[in-house]
């Protein structure tokens, strides 16, 4: 028995070697197993495994990984960080939030007000008239046209006049700063027409669909997560054609590009809209799963912790982003809950920890091999006293553990 | 070069993610035990599917223990705490213990909606102490409604609301302004007033309603309206211009790390309670620890409740409190409105001899607090508070001296004529 | 309107100049000079704040004859604490990523937030309020409508001691030329035998004692808290980009054309609505001129 194992074992391994020398060899066909794996995790994994109640969680820090996703594009590829993503999250979900608002405005649910038919806090700032900014948004139509557009609107007005001028990389992060800053002190300060520090809350029905019912959440969650991989999908397409390649061209040697006779500004405009538009959508999922917007999502703070998402699953990594929002949003809803005073020990640590010890994030760190030493020794064990099938591993997860020919 | 995508990505991501959701799932359990034990959780449905047992009932705390917003939220959270514990001590509610299951809402608008959701569809809270600023108490309000949840909410503010779910025990703004205005009117002969506020809704409202009320009924007229943005600390310019028009009182409803700055540089600029008057809504002891007392000296500030307050409830309240808390605690208009929240819900639950929230809800109009530290308290129909205005002058000590005392103030969150 | 209000709003507009130009000056020399992002650049404020503080419970406990003068002590302290934290900083982590500016700005801001925690665990989350001199907190009358604020003339000297002392020490000692030769060419500098690590250390650790300075200074017209640093931190980075980094003469130009414009806006508008417009402002400059008022010449 033992003998006859030992001689069918280098066959089995041989074979299985060659099997994932085919599938992960080519870098190509690897990022697309993982991207499967991804799609197989958001859209059967956390619905089975989770309760309504933390799959909404989960719904919600996804909206985050759009951002974060963005992040990595222009600033892992690009090497344009913005220190002001909030502002396009915040934008797309004012957007959102400003339809489904005068969809909860009308006239019977608002008739204690002096003017009936417009959101109640305008009513309280002696507004008597929807103003012209809010009136596109009684349209679902141009909500979803408005959701990437505005955005994308600004970064072009911000990005493209800085880029033609060459504005380095650390004074657009901070310029980006203070335009998280502008937009939130405006926010607050305008509150007859934007619903100021509160936000604009009490959002409950899309085209009639209650939002705030149970299944109403589960569908907005896969909603979210199908736009989450199609927004990977795009951004996968975009760093594999020439494109991609001239943005990492550009974030490593800017002049030689430039003096290769690209125009250096026009890819790193597109870049940078591209990553609003995303952060948009992501802002319009968050208001609809959460039920509002306000400006705390705007400001610096949260603009900055959309970074640490993104440095934290590996700045050049897409899917890293995902997980790096995963992981840190998750952190911060267990430390603030169990241990409230270390969270930001935490959190500052981990700033420092990912820029000094681990600069490629989640992406970088060589937890293959330890888990394949472990893994080659638990399934030994496992066959000294079973079958011999508990050698080859069980599922498509544990698949990029096994070692072969990755080198 | 590599794809900087690695192999390593995945198996490292997955394996966090995978290790993540292991613990958001015991995370599920592990909240639904709350602080105790869960039988009474689970043994649930003595009424309506609340979390009470035959030994105990279980209440819900939702504030801020950390974040900007914890410095506040902090004094809310003693109270009700203490009232808690006498209540338990005299016997509980209904011959049952309170327990209390406390949620930080992290000063995060959204981590409160969660939180409150939590408490309600997964611990079954027979109500809930909880909230302090209006952006926390907005986000949490659809969630109280669609879950027919309870909640007792402290903190003064800018009125315009009234939910079926929710019982304000601070003062909304009329019940805080309008007396105020009268009594500075009168005592001071004050016609001309400067507006100054922190930019966001609560000062905005009560200043709106400050402004009817000075040009509609008290005949005098507003010679300035500021507003700064919160955390503003450069105040120069407004000091110049509220020199410049000299008015017979400003009425200041600057807040948060601002207050330090305003006070500070009013002083600075030679600006005192000698040669200006000035009343403020939102300066109360917790805040004028910051200022300084030295720094604010002589000013006025118009709430329903100051620790000075000379009655036998507060002095048993403010010995119990610091009993509890340590003899340096400094206990401002919210925490005793908070303190209320606890016996309130008392009286309405024996009214109605339910947990059952329609029946407490139901019983609550009428019901009358003799032994409040602010005094006499009675609920009005509209889930607010009957209650008196005071105000009081600033000492060195930090401390306030009350100057006046109105009659039982009618509270009217939707004031005709105000909006 | 009259005269007096219009030099109390003169005076006004000069004290913010004074205000932005102190946070600004520890940072000028820190970003402008050695290109480092330092986000902490606020917590750095608050460690004088605190100082302060603590320096006020100490002189009103024990050494009650100090109190009138305990401030001046104070700005002293400040200094060399927040100075000495800045050398340990850049020691444990500055000096790894010199060449890394954007991952500066992460370790900094992740540094920022370490900070601020130890504050509020230390101090605790409530606000402190160091108790300060009485002569400090009065105003100076020399007419009998003209108020000028003390504390305002306070930090108005030493900002423009502070000033003159950075500039002597960059332009007329021999660490200022090893400072400057070190940013204009660090392996030049570096081949002429300077020693480039040692000054970097030395530059950043000035640069944090003045943040010290200015957090002992805002004392007298702020609050002292553990987030109260970072409210400048956005208002301090502007300043010095849209003065033109590497110039000194710019971040000054900068902090006056800010704080008059804030300062004239804010006479005719809400405060709120003054800072989007200063704000915007300097944004929209910025977009058309990005190398900022005064910029230098410098191959880099």
């Amino acid at each position: 028995m033992p003998v006859a194992e030992s001689s069918r074992r280098p066959a089995a391994s041989v074979a299985l070697r060659h099997v994932t020398t085919v599938l992960f060899n080519d870098a190509r066909r690897r990022e697309n197993i993982y991207f499967g794996v991804l799609a197989v995790l958001l859209l059967v994994g956390f619905p089975l495994l989770l309760d309504t109640f933390h799959l909404n969680l989960v719904g919600k820090y996804l909206t985050y990984a759009f951002v974060a996703l963005g992040l990595v594009l222009c600033w892992g590829y690009g090497g344009i960080l913005s220190l002001g993503q909030g502002v396009f999250f915040g934008l797309g979900g004012y957007c959102m939030a400003m339809f489904l608002k005068l969809e909860a405005s009308d006239i019977a649910s608002t008739s204690i007000q002096s003017t009936p038919g417009i959101p109640d806090f305008m009513d309280w700032n002696q507004l008597t008239k929807l103003p012209a900014f809010w009136v596109p948004f009684k349209s679902l139509f141009l909500t979803v046209v408005a959701i990437p557009l505005v955005p994308s609107v600004l970064a072009l007005a911000l990005s493209a006049a800085m880029f033609k001028r060459r504005v380095g990389g650390v004074y657009f992060a901070i310029i980006t700063q203070a335009v998280a800053a502008i937009l939130s002190i405006l926010i607050i300060g305008q509150q007859g027409y934007t619903g100021g520090v509160n936000g604009i809350t009490d959002l409950k029905t899309l085209h009639g669909w209650d939002i705030r019912s149970d299944s109403a959440k589960m569908i907005l969650y896969f909603v979210n997560a199908a736009l989450l991989l199609g927004a990977i999908a795009l951004s996968f397409s975009i760093i594999r054609s020439k494109l991609g390649r001239l943005l990492l061209a550009v974030r490593d040697r800017e002049e030689r590009v430039l003096f290769t006779g690209y125009d250096v500004a026009n890819i790193k405009t597109v870049v940078f809209v591209l990553a609003a538009a995303f952060s948009a959508v992501g802002g319009a999922m968050f208001t609809l799963q959460v039920g509002f917007m306000s400006p705390s999502f705007v400001g610096i703070v949260p603009s900055i912790e959309m970074v640490i998402c993104a440095a934290v699953g590996g700045r050049t990594s897409l899917l890293g982003a995902v997980y790096g929002t995963l992981i840190v949003n998750y952190g911060k809803t267990y430390f603030s809950e169990a241990f409230p005073e270390l969270w930001l020990f935490v959190i500052g640590a981990l700033f420092i920890a990912v820029v000094m010890i681990f600069p490629d994030g989640l992406a970088g760190l060589d937890l293959r091999k330890a888990l394949h030493g472990l893994l080659t020794r638990a399934s030994g064990f496992a066959r000294k006293r079973k079958k011999p099938a508990a050698l080859v591993p069980p599922a498509a997860p544990s698949a990029p553990q096994t070692n072969a020919g990755s080198q | 070069m590599h794809s900087p995508l690695s192999t390593k990505t995945l198996s490292a991501g997955l394996a966090v993610v995978l290790a993540a959701t292991g613990a958001l799932l015991g995370c599920s359990k592990d909240s639904s035990k709350g602080v105790g034990e869960t039988q009474a959780a689970t043994t649930a449905s003595a009424a309506g599917g609340l979390a009470v047992s035959e030994k105990e009932v279980v209440v819900g705390q939702l504030h801020s223990a950390t974040g900007t917003m914890a410095i506040s939220e902090t004094g809310s959270i003693e109270a009700e705490r203490l009232a808690i514990d006498q209540i338990n001590q005299a016997g509980g509610l209904l011959g049952k213990q309170i327990k209390i299951i406390q949620q930080d809402g992290a000063s995060d608008w959204p981590t409160f909606a969660e939180k409150a959701k939590l408490l309600l569809e997964e611990d079954h809270v027979a109500c809930v102490f909880g909230c302090w600023t209006s952006a926390s108490r907005k986000a949490v309000l659809p969630v109280f409604e669609k879950d027919n949840g309870l909640l007792y909410y402290p903190t003064f503010y800018e009125g315009l609301e009234q939910s079926k779910n929710v019982f304000y025990t601070g003062q909304e703004a009329t019940q805080q302004i309008l007396a105020g205005l009268d009594w500075i009117h009168k005592e001071k002969n004050a016609n001309t007033f400067f507006l100054i506020g922190s930019d966001y809704i609560w000062p905005r409202t009560s200043n709106k309603i400050a402004r009817k009320h000075i040009e509609n009924v008290l005949k005098g007229s507003v010679v300035g309206e500021e507003y700064y943005p919160l955390g503003y600390t450069e105040f120069g310019s407004l000091i110049n211009k509220i020199k410049a028009v000299k008015p017979d009182v400003v009425y200041a409803i600057v807040v948060g790390g601002s207050n330090v700055s305003f006070y500070k540089q009013l002083k600075a600029a030679g600006v005192t309670a000698q040669n200006q008057t000035l009343l403020t809504i939102s300066v109360t002891e917790d805040e004028l620890l910051g200022i300084g007392g030295e720094n604010m000296v002589g000013y006025y500030a118009a709430m329903k409740y100051f620790q000075s307050l000379d009655n036998d409830n507060n002095k048993k309240f403010v010995a119990a409190f610091k009993a509890k808390y340590g003899p340096n605690s400094v206990i401002g208009d919210v925490t005793q409105a908070a303190y209320l929240g606890p016996w309130l819900y008392k009286a309405a639950v024996e009214k109605a001899q339910s947990f059952d929230v329609d029946k407490v809800v139901a019983a609550s109009p009428g019901i009358e607090l003799t032994t409040a530290p602010e005094g006499y308290v009675k609920i009005h129909p509209n889930h607010h508070l009957w209650s008196k205005l005071r105000v009081g002058q600033a000492q060195l000590d930090g401390q306030y001296k009350v100057v006046y005392e109105s009659e039982l103030i009618e509270p009217n969150p939707f004031p005709k004529g105000y909006q | 309107m009259n005269a007096a209000i219009w030099a109390m709003q003169a005076f006004t507009g000069l004290s913010t100049f004074c205000v932005l130009l102190l946070m600004a000056l520890g940072l000028a020399i820190i970003f402008g000079q050695m290109g480092v992002i330092n986000m902490a650049h606020g917590e750095f404020m608050t460690v004088g704040a605190y100082t302060t503080y603590l320096l006020s419970e100490v002189s009103q406990r024990w050494l009650p004859g100090l109190t009138n003068w305990y401030f001046f002590l104070s700005i002293a302290v400040s200094f060399l604490l927040a100075g000495a934290f800045g050398l340990l900083v850049e020691h444990l982590m500055i000096r790894k990523l010199y060449r890394r500016p954007l991952d500066t700005l992460l370790a900094t801001w992740g540094l920022s937030l370490i900070m601020q925690q130890g504050f509020r665990s230390v101090f605790g989350a409530r606000e402190v309020s160091a108790k300060l001199p009485d002569w400090l907190m009065g105003s100076v009358k020399p007419s009998a409508a003209i108020d000028i604020p003390i504390n305002g003339l306070v930090v108005i000297g030493l900002t423009a001691a502070l000033t003159a002392l950075v500039f002597f020490a960059l332009f007329s000692t021999r660490f200022g030329i090893d400072v400057r030769a070190t940013m204009q060419n660090r392996p030049m500098a570096s081949a002429a035998g300077i020693n480039t690590a040692r000054v970097d250390r030395l530059t950043f650790g000035l640069g944090c004692g003045l943040a010290g300075v200015a957090g002992a200074a805002f004392t007298t017209i702020g609050s002292t808290g553990p987030t109260s640093g970072s409210a400048y931190i956005v208002d301090t980075f502007l300043v010095v980009v849209f003065g033109g980094a590497q110039s000194l003469f710019g971040t000054i130009a900068s902090a006056f054309s800010i704080a008059q414009t804030q300062a004239t806006t804010e006479f005719f508008m809400t405060g709120s609505m003054a800072k989007v417009v200063t704000l915007s402002a300097i944004i929209l400059i910025l977009m058309v001129r990005p190398q900022g008022l005064f910029a230098l010449k410098v191959r880099r």
